[in-house]
Order: C-alpha cells, then structure tokens, then sequence
C-alpha cells in the first residue's frame, strides 16, 4: 500500500541536464506508465525511483516519506528488467526464493510463497530449470514471480516485454496486469510502446526530453492530447496548418477552399491565429459529399485499408476504409471526405498546446 | 553520501585499499629500481647506465637479445600462420587432438624445452652421438641457433591460439566473395585473412616477444658464450661479473623502456585497426587430396613431433641410469628413488606457494575487475593501470624489485614464503584481471540490479550471485594461472631459499648442478601435473575455449 510523490526532480549526467523539474503523484495500487520516445527520461525517472541513479535536486517520497537516500536495496521494491535479469546459476526456484531468503523468511513459509508465486505465472512445472533453458516468455514470467513474492511496497518495471516477439507480447501484458490486479500494487511501469501502455495502465505519463508532457487516463491521453507531441506520438494523426477565423461571433477553420468548419464549441475564447489541426484516421470518411480530394494511394490491411489522398490545399490526409469495394482505388480516383468535429484537436502553431475548450487554461 | 554525483560505499575502500596495496608492493618497488639505477653511494650518479654502453661486453647483450628476439617473433608467425590456416581451412585427421597436444606444449614449463634439445643435440646428446657414430657432425645446438629455436618451438603454439580464435570470428561469407571475385588460395589468405587478423597478430606478437626478450631460462642453460640481457642481469645482480646493484638496476630499466616500447607501439597501431566480427556461419575444412594433401599433414604433424620432442625426451630421461648426474645405459627409478626427500619438498611447496599466490590472485582478479567495469572512475582507472604494469615487467624484474625493496628493515620478505607467493600473484595478475574482466562485462548490470532491488547487501550480491554465475569462467582462467604459476621460474629465482624452493626453481638448481637425472625426473613430475590441471580444464565447461596466455 504505497503512494508516491515526485517534487522537483532533478538529473543530470556529467553536466547535461535530464530531467529538469518533475512533479508527478502516483495512487496506491495504480497502474502507472512512463511512455515515451527512447531518450526522454523514463528509464532514468524509473531508476532513480528505484535507486539505481543518484537524485541532484528534488525529493522522491514513499507514503510520505521522502527516500532519496535510502539505498536501493532497503526501499522494498520488485523491480523486472528488460533482459529478465536472471541469476543465471539459480533455477526458477532459486531465483524466486532469493528475496525471500535475503528477508530471511522462514524455509517453509519461503517455499509455500514461492510454489505459489510460480503458480500464478504458470511456471510450477518448470521450479527447476536454469535461466538458460527457458524461453525468453518464460524467463520473464520468473522474473514477475519474483519481483511479486516479496510483496514488495513497489514494483517497478523496465520495458519488460520489448524482447518477447509480438505475440507473446500480448499476451504477456494481459499476465502482468491480472497479477498486479490480484496483488494490487502500486506499479510504474516503462515503455516507448504507446499500445502496450494503453493496454495496461490506469494512468499514463507521457515524457519528452525529460519532462512530462500530460498525465491522465489512456482515453484522455488519445482523445484530448495536451499539445501536438502526444497527439502525434500517442496513435497516428494527420496535422493541418489553418487559420482561426473570427466571424459574427463563430469561430471558423477552412479546412478547404470553401469548406468551412464550425470550432466555436471546442476551441477556448483566447484561441487565435494560426493553428495545428490533430484529424486522426478514424475521424474521416469517404462520403458522397464533403471535402474534395484525390486518392494518393490505398494499402489494402486485410480488416481495412489504409487511404492516403490529397486534399484541393495540396495536404496529404490518410484515414482507413471499412468499404468492401471489389477494386482499390488508385491514385487520381476522385473521392469526397467527411470529418467528425468531434473527434479534432487544435493546437496554437507556434507554442504547439492545446487551445481547446477547457485544455490548459 | 555522495562525491561528485557518483555513492560512495564500501566498494570506494576496497579500490582505495588495493590501490595502496599495489602502490606499496609493486609500483614502490619499481620507483626502488628505478632510484638504484641512477645512484651509488655518493648519491646520483648515471654511473650504472654509463658501464652499460661502455663495454660491448654489456651492451652487446642488448643487442643480442634484439637480433633473437626479432627473429624468433618473426619465426613464430612464419611458421603459426601457415599452421592456424590449415587447421582451420581443410580437415586434418586428429584436427582436436592436435590442438591440444599444441597446448600442452604451450603450457609445458619453459626451460624444460632447452634441457630437452640439449638432451638431444648437445654435446653428449641423443642426436649427436648417433651422427657421430656414423660419422656426421652436427652444427652446435649452444648458442643463438639453439635459444631460437627453443624459444620459437616455445612461442610458436602462443600465437597460434591467438590465430584459431580470431579465425573463428571471419565469417565465411568473406571468404566467398573473394572468392567470387576470383581470388583463391595463397592470395586470398594473404590480401583478405592477414589484413582481417592483423589486430590478433600484433597482439600474439607483442606477447612473444615480451616473452622472448625477457626469457631468462633458456638462453641460461642453451647460450653458453651467446649471452641475452636476462642472462646479464642475472649475474650481475647475483654477483658473477660485479656486486653492482646499481649496474643491474641500470640494466633493468633499459629492459623495462624496450618492452614498454614495444608495447606502446602495438597499442597505437591495433587502435587504429580493430574489425568488429562475428562469424555467422565460420568457415568449413575441405578435404584435401594428392600431394597438397601430404605437404599440409608433413608440415602440421612435422610441427607437432617437433613441439612435443622435448617433453618426449624428458619423460624417456627420467628414467635413464645416471652416473654423477650423467646418463649411462640402463633404465630404472633410481632417478626418482634417490631424489624422493627433495621431490616431497618441491612438490609441498609447489603447491602451498601455489595455491596461495592463486587464492590471491583470484580474490584480487574479481575484486579489481569489478571495479574497472562496474565503479569506473579515476581512481579505479588508475587501479587497472597498475595491474597491467607486470604486463610489461619481465619476472625478473619483479623479483629484483622485491628483493630491492623488502631486503631490509623495516619490512625484510627476502627468502619468506610470504615474498614467493607475493612475486608470483604480482607477475599473474595482468592476465588474470584481463579475462576477468572480459567475463565481468558479459555479464548484465541488472542482474547485479536484481539482486539488490530484492534487498541483498553489497557483499551477499557479490558473493551469492555475482562470483557464482561467473565460477565457471573464473575457475577455468584459474586452472590456467595455476599452469603458469608452477612452471613459472624467472620471478621468484631471486627470492627463494630452500625451505621456498618450488619444482621449477628445483628443476634449475638441479640443471645447473649437472644432475640431469634428478632434473629429468623433477620435469617428468611437474610435466604430469601440468598435463592433470589442462585435462581437468578442458573437462570443465566451455573450458577449452578460455585458453588464452
């Protein structure tokens, strides 16, 4: 039963700065993702959680109660690791044990928690294989089994399914969330995979260049991405450059010669000059009247199709096709394009923030 | 706590506590030389370095050890390459064992080589005597002839270790394109393969030679007349030609700026040439047919009666008949049977002094990797330095420098167990952290971070996880130091007496003596347990592929 505070972290490497200035809170039980590009910070935040890394400013706090300078090995954390970590001289058995043992748990009791462990990975029936006879899928379910035996305060994970292959990935992450259910700890979990984190996560952090861009639900990330770095980094989207036009009290886009678009309900009353128009490929549509556009091309995906076409101001929207045409559409096909409005972010050109009603104001 | 961002904890002592230790047991030492050689009583003085380039009688040593030691570094790749190429390119009958049958001849102590050959080809050998009795004479084996071929039939096997490894890393896809572009055999080796191992050779070269030019044994027992620096500080330190310390230590730096030369320069030419290789597919022997096919078996199994002749010879020996330490007909045990009191000494020494230097030698191995590649930082950076410098002292050297500096009060070592198992730690090292550290950065960062995140202390992490999962590697490096310790003869030459005498240093007292019977026999038994440590090596796992030097 563990919340965790963040208060004006601070890291630097030889000089270079990190992590500038991080404030986040994380729940007692929550499912919590760092997510981002390679290079943001993440792993660093999740290390100096840990501590692996050392703090220059700033306090971390358990419960309260700041832990900077608690080593690593007294802050009761079940930390999993991308490359599963393993003692490679221990079997399954062994390495699930060694916290137990290191806690000084009686023999017993040790063994009872570890066949159980085991169990809720479903990996009893390999208690006694050595690291290197394992698959990479079972060598990480050790792993899991043993950061949970302990019932540690935290568990902390560092993109521990991005050496599984695509399948086993899935099924995987639906593994680690059933057991941080059932054990309902606090977790912080790392990874650059957006998917993955929506899959698992109450909330998630997005982080760029060491500073956390938006937190909240993966819904709210998706639908209301706080600036164009989450929109364009969380799923894909097409981003329009437009002006905000003020007009008998409306406030209008043209999103092409003549197409006029309504905003006057989403956008914020400061909103004003050029903006950025987050349209992901879901909130288009072929229709029979619309935007007039030219197809570029189609990439038939089996379930849908993916359509890229050039809009009359020469930018370029892909958005997916449902469509059971016997024939795909080639490039110079004529097609008209139906936007949802509800489904538009805007953003300021120049800063890149949202100016959506309600959005950082 | 914390100094300049990085935790301070009990692993910053441990790198303080072996820095000082190194500082006081080998770089003192050395400064101790090092100050010998430019005083004399009156204080400084370049007397020592002045006597040297005065007389051709001393610098002419100098100069024969260059001309031998060139000459056997060119030999061994001669005569390496062509045997690593054929072992790797066609398929030789016995390919596996011959490569350890090349090994043990590595492995076996030095100077038993040129005891062998002069068995052999001296003046009263195997050889000799029968030429003579049909009426042949053969040239002398005494001299430069027979300290080059000692040391090349030594030094040969060295450096081909080094080829079969780095062979291993050419993918054979390299070899089909030049191939398809028309280039085979002789030019292929040539213009494709040496350029690619040209990193291995210099390396393997710069390590015969350090060999070659600092080798005390045999140019002692073979040169006679033909007299290498070794030879010459030898004596002078012992007394022979001058009670001049002062001379010897002279000599000594002089050694220590040519090997650290050498040294120097491989490192700036293998810097700037490093291929980064892994073999996908490595390369499959062809048959061989017709005469090709007998001209590479004479030559691969040519080499190999040659390497293995010597020891051959000194087993046979061992159980000759002798008369005043000289062979006469007859076989028996007498050699063993007379010699059993002081064959019980040397061997309980072999192994008390043994043992010890490697227990040692392994905990300070472990200790210092693990700070080079886990606490990387100024101090430890030093620390790494220093462990190389025996790299580029030779044994003689070390043992000078002991005795210089722990001969007189406060701390007297001089003759004490402790000084043997000092002198032979100190001289293992640099090999002993290189491949230890080569393991200890294979190994994962986070499996150290497991251990702790699951709460285990400093210690209990090192001990409970981090040693165990190395063992098998650290144990085959230690068989392999163990190997070179008790055959190791130059660095503790200075430093025994006979309570500290060990079965090599036995061996040459016995040489030295003229009792070639009890010589052979000691060799027949320090041969056996050389051959034990190998065979219980390539029986651990994946020791056979740890044999470095």
């Amino acid at each position: 039963m563990t919340t965790i505070a963040l208060h004006a972290l601070r890291k630097e490497y030889a000089g270079q700065v990190a992590i500038p200035d991080l404030n986040l809170e994380i729940a007692d039980g929550e499912f919590f993702t760092l997510l981002g590009p390679s290079g943001c910070g993440k792993t660093t935040l999740l290390r100096m959680i840990a501590g692996f890394n050392s703090i220059e400013a700033g306090t971390i706090s358990f419960d309260g109660t700041v832990i900077n300078d608690r080593p690593a090995s007294e802050r009761n954390i079940g930390m999993v690791f991308q490359n599963y970590a393993l003692f490679p001289q221990m079997t399954a058995a062994k390495n699930v044990g060694f916290g137990l043992q290191t806690r000084k748990i009686a023999r017993a009791e040790a063994e009872r928690r570890v066949g159980e462990a085991l169990e809720s990975v479903r990996m009893s029936h390999l208690k006694d294989r050595l690291p290197g006879q394992m698959s990479g899928g079972q060598q990480q379910r050790v792993a899991l089994a043993r950061a949970l035996v302990i019932q540690p305060a935290l568990l902390l994970m560092d993109e521990p399914l991005s050496n599984l292959d695509a399948k086993l990935r899935v099924e995987m992450r639906d593994t680690i969330r059933q057991a941080q259910r059932a054990a309902g700890i606090t977790t912080v979990y790392v990874t650059h995979d957006q998917e993955e984190a929506m899959a698992v996560s109450d909330r998630i952090a997005v982080m760029n260049l060491g500073v956390v861009q938006q937190v909240g639900s993966p819904a709210e990330i998706y639908r209301h991405p706080a600036n164009r770095f989450v929109a364009e980094f969380i799923g894909k989207t097409n981003i329009l450059e437009r002006d905000l036009v003020r007009q008998d009290g409306r406030t209008l886009v043209e999103l092409s010669a003549g197409q006029r678009l309504d905003v006057t309900d989403l956008v914020g009353p400061s909103a004003t000059g050029k903006v950025h128009i987050s349209v992901r490929p879901e909130a288009v549509k072929a229709a029979s009247s619309g935007l007039a556009a030219e197809v570029v091309d189609e990439t038939f995906l089996g379930s849908h199709s993916q359509v890229r076409a050039r809009l009359e101001s020469g930018d370029i929207i892909e958005f997916l096709e449902f469509s059971r045409r016997s024939a795909l559409w080639t490039q110079g096909d004529r097609v008209f394009l139906e936007v949802d409005t509800d489904q538009l972010t805007l953003f300021d050109a120049a800063s890149g923030v949202s100016v959506m009603r309600g959005a950082g104001d | 706590m914390k100094i300049g961002g990085k935790p301070v904890d009990g692993w910053t002592s441990v790198a303080l506590l072996l820095t000082a230790g190194y500082l006081f047991m080998v770089v003192w030492p050395l400064i101790t030389v090092l100050i010998s050689s430019v005083t004399n009583a009156d204080g400084f003085s370049l007397d020592g370095f002045a006597t040297f380039f005065s007389s051709r009688l001393y610098y002419g040593t100098l100069f024969n050890s260059i001309v031998v030691t060139v000459c056997v570094t060119v030999l061994t790749f001669i005569i390496a390459f062509p045997l690593a190429y054929f072992m790797t390119m066609f398929r030789i009958p016995g390919n596996r064992t011959i490569q350890v049958l090349i090994l043990a001849s590595m492995m076996s102590p030095p100077f038993i080589g040129a005891y062998s050959w002069i068995l052999l080809l001296g003046n009263n050998g195997l050889i000799t005597r029968w030429l003579k009795d049909i009426g042949l004479e053969v040239p002398s084996i005494y001299g430069f002839a027979g300290i080059v071929l000692v040391l090349t039939l030594q030094l040969v096997p060295l450096i081909f270790t080094y080829l079969m490894g780095a062979w291993r890393t050419i993918d054979v896809s390299l070899l089909e394109a030049a191939e398809s572009m028309g280039m085979t055999g002789w030019r292929r080796a040539l213009k494709v393969i040496m350029p690619l191992l040209l990193p291995t050779v210099l390396g393997g070269s710069l390590l015969v030679f350090v060999r070659a030019f600092a080798d005390f044994g045999t140019p002692m027992l073979i040169g006679q007349g033909y007299r290498t620096i070794p030879v010459l500080i030898y004596s002078s330190f012992i007394g022979e030609v001058s009670v001049d310390h002062s001379f010897a230590a002279a000599v000594a730096v002089i050694v220590i700026a040519v090997t650290l030369g050498v040294f120097l320069l491989q490192r700036y030419i293998v810097d700037r040439r490093t291929f980064a290789m892994t073999a996908m597919r490595a390369i499959e022997p062809t048959r061989l047919k017709g005469w090709k096919g007998w001209g590479v078996y004479a030559y691969v199994y040519g080499f190999l009666i040659l390497a293995l002749a010597p020891l051959v010879v000194v087993v046979i020996s061992s159980f000759r008949n002798t008369l005043y330490g000289q062979f006469v007909e007859g076989f028996s045990f007498r050699n063993y049977v007379s010699a059993q009191r002081d064959i019980v000494r040397y061997i309980t020494n072999t192994f008390s002094i043994g043992v010890t230097a490697l227990v040692l030698l392994v905990i300070v191995a472990v200790l210092v990797s693990y700070l080079t590649v886990r606490r990387k930082s100024a101090l430890t950076g030093a620390l790494d330095t220093m462990t190389m410098v025996p790299y580029v002292v030779p044994g003689l050297i070390i043992g000078i420098a002991l005795i210089t500096a722990f001969s007189q009060p406060p701390l007297v070592l001089t003759g004490t167990f402790a000084v043997m198992v000092l002198a032979l730690a100190i001289r293992r090292l640099p090999y002993a952290v290189r491949s230890t550290t080569a393991l200890m950065y294979q190994f994962s960062p986070s499996i150290e971070e497991a251990a702790v995140s699951l709460g285990a202390s400093k210690i209990r992490t090192l001990v409970q996880v981090i040693v165990p999962a190395l063992a098998p590697g650290i144990l085959s490096g230690a068989v392999l130091s163990w190997v070179t310790i008790i055959t190791e003869l130059s660095t503790t030459l200075f430093l025994y007496n006979t309570s500290t005498q060990t079965l090599s240093l036995g061996i040459y007292a016995q040489v030295i003596r003229g009792q070639l019977g009890t010589a052979a026999a000691l060799s027949t038994i320090l041969l056996l347990l050389t051959m034990l440590s190998l065979f219980l090596l390539m029986r651990m796992s994946g020791g056979g592929k740890e044999i470095r030097i």
